[in-house]
């Protein structure tokens, strides 16, 4: 999101508006969608939430847990989030900054409200590095050690998000899924790529995923939430029916 | 008709989505630390989120404990929501011993780290999870809702009521058995959280509006 619009973009550039967040998460709702992520994307760089408002129209209507993420950076911050209504918060800029504040949350309010997001690019000689700032900034931290920390340090769940495969629709990086899952015992929800629900079954088979984010395939009408559950269900894997 | 429903704010949890929830089933609801609201209240709500202790000791130090255990004494119906559910009981081991409200007897204690099987799993036990409801001892709060029915959980401590049949549907997680719906008389609880679980969420909000 970009307040106070949801937008779509190609490896989180290239935006582009859809409409009106709240109108989606509650069609989503409808249509038996599990849970709602809502990312301010400029939020780092203005060091502000501007997702308040969106969150208290959407637990008026919307029944699933709510995750909120962009520019959440303090206790306090998360505090007023979740007061609004969001049940998680999603903290990527300002725990690669101070990662005691994974505990701090953590601590506070419970691991289940602490999702680690993790945006990651694939280095040239293998691996991944963990990016803020929609994969614009560099930490210098590795993906795989960066996780496991953020798991020791109190993370109840990781986003992991595949810059590379953002918007493309060439499918999860399942590689990297399967590299972060196999050091940390937390749930992970993978992000980026989804094309076909082919993708979301290499995902969860192949990188043991506990979870998929989608947007692009949602938010461009290309398949419904129903489609892509009954699909799943037909591979083989057990979820909530819508 | 409308029906009126008071909440109770104690200061902890995700108020605005139980109120946002009770509004869509169309209950007139009203949240309040008011000790003489939550007396004459029609029926009440205790929310919680957290540690139990915490949960327990807010109630405590703003004096709420009192009216509430009045509040039951008149028969009128009470549901309590996750750590609102739990504390209903005698106590919870959550962080060193803590004592509940004692309306059901029993304890809360914590998730075996372990499934049936031996094998370590995940606590807390957070996600979607299928209700096993038995129809004979449901009760009017899980009325019409399907005995299989997903509802949302987040919890490391759960609850074993000393009497058994207190115990209205469980789920199942890993082998090990989860209080998710427990009772006794006019006074209820869910574990999970029914304003975060879709229709069938709503569908026990909208029966305990009819009790």
């Amino acid at each position: 999101m970009k307040a106070p619009n949801l937008i779509k973009g190609v490896q989180l550039e290239g935006l582009r508006v859809i409409g009106d967040p709240h109108e989606y998460a509650h069609k989503y709702y409808l249509g038996g969608i599990d849970e709602i992520i809502y990312m301010d994307i400029v939020a780092s760089l203005y060091q502000r939430n501007s997702l308040t408002e969106v969150i208290k129209r959407t637990c008026r209507d919307v029944f699933v847990p709510v995750t909120v993420g962009g520019g959440i950076a303090s206790v306090d911050a998360v505090r007023e989030v979740l007061r609004f209504g969001a049940d998680k918060v999603a903290i990527n800029t300002a725990a690669t900054k101070r990662p005691e504040l994974i505990t701090e949350v953590s601590r506070r309010f419970g691991a289940q409200c602490m999702v680690l997001s993790i945006e990651a690019k694939r280095k040239p000689g293998g691996g991944w590095q963990a990016y803020t700032d929609n994969g614009r900034e560099t930490t210098g931290l590795d993906v795989v050690q960066w996780a496991k920390r953020g798991a020791e340090l109190g993370a109840g769940e990781i986003l992991l998000t595949s810059v590379d495969r953002e918007g493309t629709r060439t499918g999860f990086d399942t590689d990297l899924i399967a590299a972060v899952t196999s050091v940390v015992d937390i749930p992970v929800i993978a992000s980026g790529g989804m094309g076909t629900v082919d993708h979301l079954v290499s995902a969860v088979k192949q990188g043991n995923c506990g979870a998929v984010a989608v947007a692009d395939a949602l938010h461009f009408a290309r398949m419904t939430p129903a489609e892509i559950k009954a699909q799943a269900a037909d591979a083989g894997i057990s979820m909530r029916p819508t | 008709m409308s029906t009126r429903v008071t909440i109770i704010d104690y200061g902890v949890g995700n108020i605005l989505s139980v109120r946002g929830a009770f509004d869509h089933c169309g209950a007139e609801n009203v949240t309040t630390s008011d000790l003489s609201e939550i007396e004459k209240a029609e029926r009440l709500v205790l929310p919680g989120v957290g540690a139990f202790g915490d949960c327990v000791g807010e109630m405590r130090a703003a004096g709420l404990v009192e009216p509430v255990l009045r509040f039951v004494q008149t028969g009128r119906p009470l549901l309590g929501i996750c750590v609102g559910m739990q504390m209903l009981l005698d106590d919870s081991e959550e962080f060193g011993r803590h004592e509940g409200l004692g309306l059901i007897p029993g304890s809360v204690v914590a998730i075996p780290q372990t499934g049936a099987d031996g094998q370590p799993h995940r606590v807390p036990h957070m996600g979607w999870n299928r209700l096993i409801v038995d129809p004979s001892r449901s009760g009017a709060l899980l009325d019409g809702i399907d005995e299989n029915a997903w509802v949302y959980f987040v919890h490391s401590f759960t609850a074993f009521p000393d009497d058994p049949s207190c115990r209205l549907a469980d789920a199942d997680y890993n082998g090990r058995k989860i209080a998710a719906v427990i009772g006794r008389g006019n006074v209820m609880g869910c574990q999970f959280h029914p304003e975060k679980s879709g229709e069938a969420g709503l569908s026990i909000i909208r029966n305990f509006l009819r009790i």
